[in-house]
């Protein structure tokens, strides 16, 4: 064995020891990097595991996901019913207008049904369908805890099973060489050299790096925060690509939805989404409205109200509810903006009183003719939104063993790509609830144990 | 956005602020009854801010799962916060009303209060009781009489336990307007069954079936097994109390009574019981994660544990010496421990057991009146 010499416990390097030949060098420590280490240390390798963010901030996105989506075909403790793997295929299909990539998706949506298992086996908790306030769900399974609790459990089993875990320390440089990659880390600044004899790279997307974003979204980019971890700032994707990867998604495509314009600039999660749009009237700065607010009550509603308010001036739009509408509306983070009249709320929300005045009356009117929702009960109440990404629909194109395809046409069989960095693979537009955790861990489970094959070969 | 960190802030405040995102959120949902009682909550009135602190049963298992835990800008901390407002609640709800200040230094006041009761004790025996009874070996019935006689020892443990079950209840009471719902009777019957469940069970100490986070972020059932077993123990000894009453009035036979009885039995297993428990809980609360706690709930705990092991300890002495020249001296011990313990139990943490299984009523009765909202993932 050639296990690095690691502080145990602590999980960081010790100064100065040899981390200099392993057989799996996996960066990223969110579900992709840890399903991938796991997978991999459990099939025999030497694995060791960096990951860029510290201790308390490790686990990228996957710190903010709750559910993740599997195929079944019966009922378990954690789902009802059944979801066949056909149906699943279906439903990713219709999202994505059939841009994906069927064998890769076939394979994903396969393993799939056996995540449920992996995850328990290796400590993760399922909530049972009979704990909490889970809403009735044939296609997913809900994390006990969420993802901060699986990301927990996955380091704990890793550490456990002999994987060496480095905090702060980020994958830097890559080269692919005949039998073996060099790799550098940087940690404090400072870089260190060495061998794998393959790499897993599962550094999420980069939609946490301002010039990425600026690149795929235009201006809309600037106001536009991030939702989950300031580490996905796509040092991994730049290396791959630099490596001779191909590049697969769609350019300027992301998942946008409204958030709190007061939340935090990055890792808001899941609590400052707004979802009570359908409850009250969306207006831009003018108080101009924006869009009709229940032409789309499904509940992925809000990924269409991203772009929208991206498109707003200044990238900045309100919600308005009146008393009744916020009462339906789901609790929110950080309590509304509110006042006793409609023009003191257009004043505490910075928007024009009079175009704000104008639109309520015109959805009033519409209200008592047709039928709808008028806001009309005081005290009113305001959000302040703007929009915030989830992910960007672009990465790295692998083959069904999530090897890296290379431009050039042929596969680096040393190389591999799991998790939101090859997410774009098989989901190259569109999202569908709790896709984001099956397709890392699926593929960080599949990467693991072709990258421990390739490696004890 | 996040907690000030300069400005004191009273920590119902700071609750509420907390409970909101949680609201937002419910990933914690499949822990314990905190979260399907705030689902789909806008806002969080002072009294259900308490309810919900005291339904806390303090499991930790949010905080090694919360995604806002600090470093993060909203430095969501929900143990701790409702640990301290359980702090505050208890105080505001002591009965009488003056025991407040001895509520709020109950370290101190039970050190004194149980060690100048024992010494007084000690003292008056030392002094009242002739040396050659009390340091005479006895066999015969009615042996701890003779050291104390039966009306004191009566009156001094009857009074004193009295006095602890009328406090104790008065706050209750107190507690429970402060909480409770306006439930008619009906249903609140209808709750009961399932609030006693989960009081007998502590199913919220579980964590959602998986275990607590009793020391840190590895989860573990030694927590709530461990309080199982001091309860065990604890309701032993009220059994061997209340046999030995029985039988000293029904049969007229006086203490002691043989090893083979059911005081003598039911003492000690439920001393040695008590004693495990204690020693467990106390052996988590020493290593636990400092994090997530209120360093005056800590400090109650540890007074608790320590009274309770006082009177399990000096209990088990006097079962074991009560053969030898020392069952006089370790009788009044004990005497003065269990006088002193009772005396000062309405301002301990012994609170919580009755506020926990009226909040797991409130829990109960409100899933009847209103089932929680259902929320999703992404
Ligand atoms: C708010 C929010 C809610 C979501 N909810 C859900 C949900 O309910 N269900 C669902 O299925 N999906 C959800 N998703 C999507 C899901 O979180 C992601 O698709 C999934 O977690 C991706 O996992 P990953 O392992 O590929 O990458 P990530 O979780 O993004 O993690 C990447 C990791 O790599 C590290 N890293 C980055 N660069 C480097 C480097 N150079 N070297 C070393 N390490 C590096 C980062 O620190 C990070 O830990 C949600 C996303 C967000 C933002
Ligand atoms: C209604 C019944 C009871 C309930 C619901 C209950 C619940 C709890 C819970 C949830 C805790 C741990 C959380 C905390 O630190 O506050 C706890 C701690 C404790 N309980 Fe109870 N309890 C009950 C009865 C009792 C009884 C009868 C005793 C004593 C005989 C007791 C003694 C203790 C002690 C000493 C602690 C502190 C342990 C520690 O340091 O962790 N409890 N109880
Ligand atoms: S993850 Fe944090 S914010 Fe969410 S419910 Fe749990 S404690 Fe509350
Ligand atoms: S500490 Fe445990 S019992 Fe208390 S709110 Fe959190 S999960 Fe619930």
């Amino acid at each position: 064995m050639r296990l690095p010499a690691l502080c145990p416990g602590c999980g960081h390097m010790t100064a100065g020891a040899p981390l200099s030949e392993i057989d799996v060098l996996v960066a990223g420590g969110a579900a992709a990097g840890l399903c991938a280490a796991i997978a991999a240390r459990r099939a025999g390798a030497t694995v060791h595991l960096v990951e860029s963010a510290p201790r308390a901030l490790r686990g990228g996105n996957t710190r903010h996901a709750r559910n993740f989506r599997i195929a079944h075909d019966g009922p378990a403790p954690w789902v009802p019913d059944a979801y066949p793997a056909d149906a699943f295929l279906n439903d990713l299909l219709r999202v994505t207008e059939h841009a994906t990539d069927d064998p890769v998706a076939r394979r994903l949506i396969d393993g799939s049904a056996d995540l449920p298992g992996f995850l328990i086996d290796n400590g993760v908790a399922l909530q049972p369908t009979s704990r909490g306030v889970l809403p009735y769900s044939r296609r997913t399974a809900f994390l006990l805890g969420g993802g901060k609790a699986m990301i927990n459990a996955l380091f704990a089993t890793a550490v456990q099973l002999g994987v060496g875990v480095s905090y702060d320390t980020a994958l830097a440089g890559l080269h692919v060489e005949p039998g073996h990659c060099t790799a550098e880390l940087r940690r404090d600044g400072s870089l260190t050299r060495i061998t794998a004899r393959a790499v897993v790279v599962a550094t999420g997307g980069d939609q946490a790096d301002r010039a990425a974003l600026r690149r795929q979204l235009g201006d809309a980019a600037d106001t536009v925060v991030v939702r989950g971890t300031p580490h996905a700032d796509g040092s991994g994707l730049r290396l791959l690509l630099a490596a001779g990867a191909a590049a697969a998604g769609t350019p300027g495509l992301g998942h946008l939805v409204p958030v709190d314009a007061r939340g935090p600039a990055v890792d808001g999660g899941i609590v400052t989404r707004i979802t009570g749009i359908p409850y009250g009237v969306v207006v831009d700065q003018h108080g101009r409205r924006v869009a009709d607010e229940r032409a789309d009550l499904r509940r992925t509603h809000y990924a269409q109200w991203g772009p929208r308010i991206a498109a707003c001036p200044e990238g900045r739009a309100a919600l308005v509810l009146d008393h009744d509408g916020l009462s339906r509306a789901a609790p929110t983070a950080l309590p509304p903006v509110s006042a006793p009249t409609l023009a003191g709320l257009a004043a505490a929300l910075a928007i024009d009183p009079a175009g704000l005045d104008a639109t309520v009356r015109d959805v009033n009117a519409t209200a008592e003719a047709r039928g709808g929702r008028p806001i009309r009960v005081p005290p009113f109440a305001g959000y302040p939104l703007v929009a915030g990404i989830t992910f960007l629909h672009h990465g790295v194109a692998v083959d069904a063993a999530m090897r890296v395809r290379l431009r050039t046409g042929g596969i680096a069989d040393r190389l591999l790509a799991a998790g939101g960095i090859m997410a774009a693979t098989v989901l190259r537009r569109g999202y569908l609830a709790g896709l984001g955790v099956t397709l890392a861990a699926v593929s960080g489970r599949i990467a693991g144990e072709e990258a421990a094959r390739v490696a004890t070969r | 956005m996040s907690r000030p960190a300069d400005t004191p802030i009273d920590a119902a405040t700071e609750a509420e602020r907390l409970l909101r995102i949680c609201a937002a959120c419910m990933y914690c949902d499949g822990y314990c009854a905190v979260f399907p009682a705030i689902a789909g909550k806008h806002g969080f009135p002072r009294a259900d801010i308490e309810h919900l602190a005291h339904l806390c049963h303090n499991c930790r298992g949010c905080w090694y799962a919360c995604q806002y835990a600090p470093p993060h800008p909203f430095a969501v901390n929900l143990p701790r916060t409702l640990a301290e407002v359980r702090q505050e609640s208890f105080a505001r709800h002591v009965r009488p009303r003056w025991l407040a200040g001895a509520f709020a230094r109950n370290g101190r006041v039970a050190v004194a209060v149980v060690s100048a009761v024992t010494l007084a004790a000690l003292a008056l025996v030392l002094i009242a009781v002739p040396p050659e009874i009390l340091f005479g070996v006895h066999t015969s019935g009615g042996a701890f009489y003779r050291v104390v006689p039966w009306g004191v020892m009566t009156a001094a443990a009857g009074l004193s336990f009295a006095w602890a079950v009328v406090a104790v209840a008065a706050a209750t009471v107190a507690f429970w307007r402060t909480i409770g719902p306006r439930a008619p009777l009906r249903i609140v019957l209808r709750a009961l069954p399932a609030a006693l469940a989960d009081i007998v069970t502590l199913r919220n100490l579980g964590g959602g079936g998986h275990g607590c986070n009793d020391t840190g972020e590895k989860l573990s059932g030694e927590r709530r097994a461990s309080h199982h077993v001091l309860v065990a123990g604890f309701a032993l000894t009220v059994l061997s109390t209340v046999s030995a009453a029985l039988l000293h009035h029904v049969t007229g036979a006086p203490a002691p009574y043989p090893i083979v009885s059911l005081p003598v039995l039911a003492g000690t297993l439920g001393g040695v019981l008590m004693l495990v428990g204690i020693a467990g809980l106390a052996a988590i609360e020493t290593r636990a994660d400092r994090e997530p706690a209120a360093p005056a709930e800590i400090r109650m705990n540890i007074v608790l544990l320590a009274l309770l092991a006082a009177t399990a300890a000096s209990g088990l002495a006097v079962l074991g010496l009560r053969a030898t020249a020392a069952m006089g001296l370790a009788l009044t011990l004990h005497l003065g421990v269990v006088v002193g313990t009772f005396l000062v139990l309405p301002a301990t943490k012994m609170l919580h057991a009755p506020f926990r299984a009226a909040a797991l009523l409130r829990a109960a009765i409100d899933r009847l009146i209103a089932p929680p909202r259902r929320s999703g993932g992404e």
